[in-house]
């Protein structure tokens, strides 16, 4: 006879599970790899591969023999770090460099933290600063994209922020630098230099309405970001349209979309109550526009990201969710 | 560049000595004036901070030991007899010798005793499970395994057997400071009298419903018959709610109470066996 | 459609009976009745071993302010009076009778003719509800004449009825609505009369559309009652969450619905009134659902309060062979059995057998902070943070963040991809924080 199971309530369980979340990022990342395999070829075959295997093994190692717990690879988690990561760095990266990131992402970002749940940073950005920090040079020269499978030495060239950066520095004005920046068409595509993964706003929109759909992520963090991005960019057009570009190109050229849809979205690392995702948006947005205007980086989302990860034990303390029966006097 | 040197390094020197001035005025101005004895008796104790003697720290039972300027009432169970008898002469006064102690676990309802009746799923800790349910078995006083106790324990004297699902402790870790006892919600855990070569005898059951229904639940149940009381020469039994407890300041240990016990809820520890009739093997195990 | 603002869930709503007619479940010949079934202090014994008693006769009267009376359900000997397991799992004081067959106290009308007109005065009728039992039969079992009792300085404006069943499964409340809906409507009445309200408005979640018809049908001839239909969405029949999307009222934390003029009464409790005021029959029988996946015949039975579980089950089919839990009450509140020897009691609204493969909570794993827990919560609480601090014993902070506002819907738990016992540990934590406060009253 078997015997009877006492518990507490609830009996039941939804349908939403960590697996279930877990892949359901992982599918809504497939448009942006594809993508980037077609831009970049082989190249980019293999990168990704090594940063999913190398935070594959480096999580299984750490829990199995550091931690000395069940390894729980199979969540998913590790291999969308993997993902993120490769998403992050050129195609032309030397591969022993990728394996380095990998391990600073998961052994030093995630798993010194506990695993899973714990880790205050994003890891996958985490490795990407690293690299940026240690090897500057391999991280920036990003190899343009031709849409053919081969591994002949690719061209390398500066990205659209790049290019900006540079010209603005030496003083030249926008429409100087019109001829040398890509069309607004190619930016959403993908045809232009890059990071493996923030080359197609396209790709990368299709992911978060997947992931929106699937009721992974709600709309706040990526709205807020990219808004509080296009209002601030937008002013400083108005203001000096010569010198600042139009907010359409911030919104479109460098890790800006993969920043707010698929980085700052991060749940471990983002505020919990729709009220904080909204200033952490707006945090990361803010953030995001200064450094990419007047600080030495051409790009900022990272940055931005991860300072505000800092903050997010803060924001959730600061704001909570509006308790039930609360405003009545 | 020498002059730099010279510059940097009297620069440097002079904002020391400025600042060592204002840390030295401060540190006047500031001064709390305190009990010397209580910097003397915090680093005799242990400084496990463990609360065991009923205060938050070992740095706050200091301070109450000073204030009460006698050790009546005070204890450090982890320290023990060595702490007090070192504690003593900073005050002034001679320690007595007290007898160590040992948290003992008051049931037996292992697997085979009180075999499951439902199995619980669910969030690890014995605190809601008591309020949930009478517990697997169904007696509504035995132990729920689930491991409060062991989470409470700072000392890792306490762990859970999976054999039998119950807590054993263990002789040489355990300082009786009694967090356990806390921490059990049904109240299991007793702080008994450790006695030489950590022989013990107690009831090994707090089943306080009445004969029938406590042994449906559990072969080893006391069953509240009152024979080992009778049997007891030193009166150190008593019975309250069908309930047997011994009482282990007047128990000489002479172990007839265990062999009347009709149902084996009397528990002798650590003894050598028997001469003429070879005792049951208890079930309850015990690190030896 | 009208629902209450913030959280709730949808879990699937499997109400596999809610064709079945209401049958008479025969009597048990091992009844067994708990002496306190209700929320409040318990009531004490009127009656000895060995008395001979009859069907709604008085067993244990309760004298204090929140206090329920207990009739027999059968007539028969008081065999003993002795604990029994109840669905607690702890053994609390029961009558037990042999049954002998089926003889009912005079004063009761058994007849099935309608009754509309209300003859008793207000402090009649509340006094009348006392004195036949009756408790708030939607699970909760609070005393319905307390309800009933405004305190002095506040005043009714509405008297809202539950026919929202949010939980899964359960159709006891829908069926009763279906099949006594004129009864339901006076007794409705009734409880207007006794609170002195103008108007009552019945709240039915949509997918009862058949008794939303029929009861909006039917309440054209009664004065002051409407019928309103409600979104789908646990937990709708929280009274608090009621009265939020009925009227658009939130009831501040920690006060009662009258604070905003409302009672909450529920449609079972409606019907058992009626049955008190015009029929003189006190509260020993009620509609439970006995139902689940794998019972082959899930069905509602009007049950003699004290009829064992196991009864109802060999009734509806026998115990399935991959039983793993029976709860009483829906899968989201109920509570898991611990014996099927438990009786069915006034709060008992339904059986829910669950197979092995349902009853068994998936693998717990790390919190991965996705917010989820506080998005569904319908008081607006941070569950997860809730029950990390009961887990780590700090309970003053868990307290300021409103821990005692937590009614236990399980929407948390339901909805954590981590699976995660959060409800266990914020239990855990109310009844600690619920030890403070009143020691804190009490000094």
């Amino acid at each position: 006879m078997n015997l009877l199971t006492v518990s507490g309530s609830p009996h039941l369980h939804g349908d939403q599970s960590l697996k279930k979340i877990m892949w359901g990022v992982v599918i809504a990342l497939v448009p942006a790899m594809m993508v980037s395999f077609w831009y970049f070829g082989l190249a980019a075959i293999i990168i990704t591969l090594t940063a999913v295997v190398s935070c594959l093994i480096f999580e299984y190692l750490i829990q199995k023999f550091l931690l000395k717990q069940a390894p729980t690879i199979t969540d998913g988690s590790a291999i969308i770090t993997g993902i993120l990561l490769a998403f992050n760095v050129p195609s032309s990266l030397p591969v022993w460099q990728m394996v380095i990131g990998a391990l600073v992402a998961i052994g030093i970002a995630k798993m010194s933290y506990g695993g899973l749940g714990k880790n205050p940073f994003n890891p996958a950005l985490v490795g990407r600063v690293f690299l940026l920090i240690s090897f500057p040079v391999d991280m920036t020269s990003w190899p343009l994209p031709k849409p053919i499978w081969s591994m002949v030495d690719a061209i390398t060239g500066p990205t659209p922020l790049g290019v900006l950066k540079e010209g603005i520095g030496k003083g030249d004005t926008i429409s100087q630098l019109a001829a040398q920046l890509p069309s607004y068409q190619d930016m959403f595509i993908g045809g232009i230099g890059g990071s493996l993964g923030e080359i197609s706003a396209a790709a990368l929109l299709l992911g978060g309405l997947f992931m929106m759909y699937k009721k992974i992520i709600t709309c706040h963090i990526p709205v807020s970001y990219l808004l509080t991005v296009f209002v601030f960019t937008a002013i400083m057009w108005q203001i000096n349209p010569e010198h600042y570009i139009n907010p359409l190109f911030h919104l479109l050229a460098g890790g800006l979309m993969l920043g707010a849809i698929f980085m700052a979205t991060d749940m471990v690392t983002s505020p919990m109550t729709y009220r904080g995702m909204l200033l952490y948006g707006f945090g990361c947005g803010v953030l995001t526009v200064l450094i990419r205007l007047w600080g030495s980086y051409p790009e900022g989302v990272s940055f931005a990201i991860l300072i505000m990860n800092a903050v997010v034990p803060l924001i959730n303390k600061g704001f909570k969710p509006k308790r039930f029966g609360e405003v009545i006097k | 560049m020498n002059q730099v040197l010279i510059y940097a390094i009297i620069a440097i020197s002079s904002i020391g000595a400025l600042s060592a001035l204002i840390l030295f005025f401060v540190a006047q101005k500031f001064k709390v004036i305190e009990d010397p004895k209580i910097d003397e008796v915090a680093d005799i104790l242990p400084g496990a901070n463990c609360g065991g003697c009923g205060y938050a720290g070992c740095r706050n039972f200091a301070e109450a030991i000073v204030k009460a300027g006698n050790l009546d009432n005070l204890n450090c169970p982890v320290g023990g007899n060595t702490v007090l008898k070192d504690i003593a002469p900073v005050l002034g006064i001679i320690a007595t010798e007290r007898s160590p102690q040992i948290a003992v676990v008051r049931c037996s309802g292992s697997y085979t005793n009180a075999p499951k009746k439902v199995e619980y799923d669910g969030a690890s800790t014995c605190t809601f499970a008591n309020n949930l349910f009478a517990g697997e078995s169904g007696c509504p006083f035995g132990c729920l395994g689930l491991g409060d106790c062991v989470f409470s324990c700072k000392f890792d004297a306490i762990y859970i057997d999976e054999a039998t699902g119950l807590p054993v402790v263990s002789n040489e870790k355990c300082v009786a400071c009694g967090a356990c006892v806390k921490a059990c919600p049904r109240k299991i855990i007793e702080i008994r009298n450790k006695n030489k070569k950590d022989r013990r005898i107690f009831v090994s059951c707090i089943n306080q419903e009445k004969g029938a229904p406590a042994k449906k639940n559990c072969e080893v149940a006391c069953i509240g018959c009152g024979k080992c009381m009778k049997v007891c020469t030193f009166e150190a039994i008593s019975i309250d709610k069908n309930l047997a407890y011994i009482d282990f300041e007047k128990c000489t240990l002479c172990r007839k109470c265990v062999d009347e016990c009709p149902t084996n809820a009397i528990i002798e520890l650590n003894f050598p066996p028997r001469k003429e009739k070879a005792k049951k093997e208890e079930t309850v195990n015990t690190e030896l | 459609m009208k629902t209450f603002k913030i959280g709730g869930v949808h879990p699937e709503e499997n109400k596999l009976t809610s064709d079945k007619a209401i049958e008479f479940l025969a009597i048990s010949q091992k009844i067994c009745i708990p002496v306190t079934q209700h929320l409040g202090t318990p009531s004490t014994l009127v009656v000895e071993k060995g008395e001979s008693i009859k069907t709604g006769q008085l067993i244990a009267k309760g004298d204090a302010f929140i206090c329920a009376n207990v009739h027999s359900s059968v007539s028969g000997k008081i065999s003993k009076i002795d604990t029994a397991i109840d669905t607690s799992g702890y053994k609390k004081t029961s009558v037990f009778i042999d049954v002998e067959g089926d003889i009912w106290e005079e004063t009761i009308d058994r007849t099935n003719t309608i009754n509309k007109d209300i003859l008793l005065s207000k402090e009649e009728i509340i006094a009348k509800i006392k004195d036949m039992g009756i408790v708030g039969l939607g699970g909760a079992t609070f005393p319905t004449h307390v309800k009933m009792m405004v305190p002095n300085g506040k005043k009714a404006e509405f008297l809202l009825i539950n026919g929202v069943e949010c939980e899964p499964y359960l159709t006891s409340d829908h069926r009763l609505m279906l099949e006594k809906g004129e009864e339901i409507l006076v007794g409705i009445s009734i409880l207007k009369k006794a609170l002195g309200v103008e108007k009552a408005i019945i709240g039915i979640e949509n997918n009862k559309s058949d008794a939303i018809t029929y009861l909006t049908k039917l309440a054209l001839n009664f004065t002051g009652i409407e019928v309103h239909a409600l979104k789908i969405k646990y937990p709708q029949g929280a009274e608090k969450q009621l009265i939020k999307a009925l009227l658009n009222r939130e009831v501040p934390s920690g006060k009662l619905p009258i604070e905003v003029g409302c009672v909450v009464s529920n449609i079972g409790t409606a019907f058992a009134v009626y049955e008190a005021i015009q029929k003189n029959k006190p509260l020993f029988e009620r509609v439970v659902s006995i139902t689940g996946k794998s019972l082959k015949n899930p069905s509602n039975f009007m049950v003699r309060i004290g009829t064992p579980v196991i009864e109802l089950i060999e009734k509806a089919g026998g115990l399935p062979d991959d039983s793993g839990k029976v709860n009483s009450g829906g899968p989201m509140m109920g509570k898991a059995l611990n014996s099927l020897d438990v009786p069915i009691v006034k709060g008992t609204s339904g059986i829910l057998i669950m197979t092995r493969k349902e009853s068994k909570r998936p693998e717990i794993l790390n919190c991965i902070r996705c917010g989820k827990c506080i998005t569904v919560c319908p008081m607006g609480l941070e569950p997860y943070l809730l029950a990390q601090l009961a887990e780590n014993g700090n309970f003053e902070t868990s307290e300021k963040e409103k821990i005692m506002d937590c009614m236990e819907c399980g929407s948390c738990q339901f909805t954590c991809p981590s699976s995660r016992p959060l409800l266990d540990y914020v239990r855990l934590g109310k009844n600690k924080v619920g030890l403070i406060i009143r020691n804190r009253a009490n000094n």
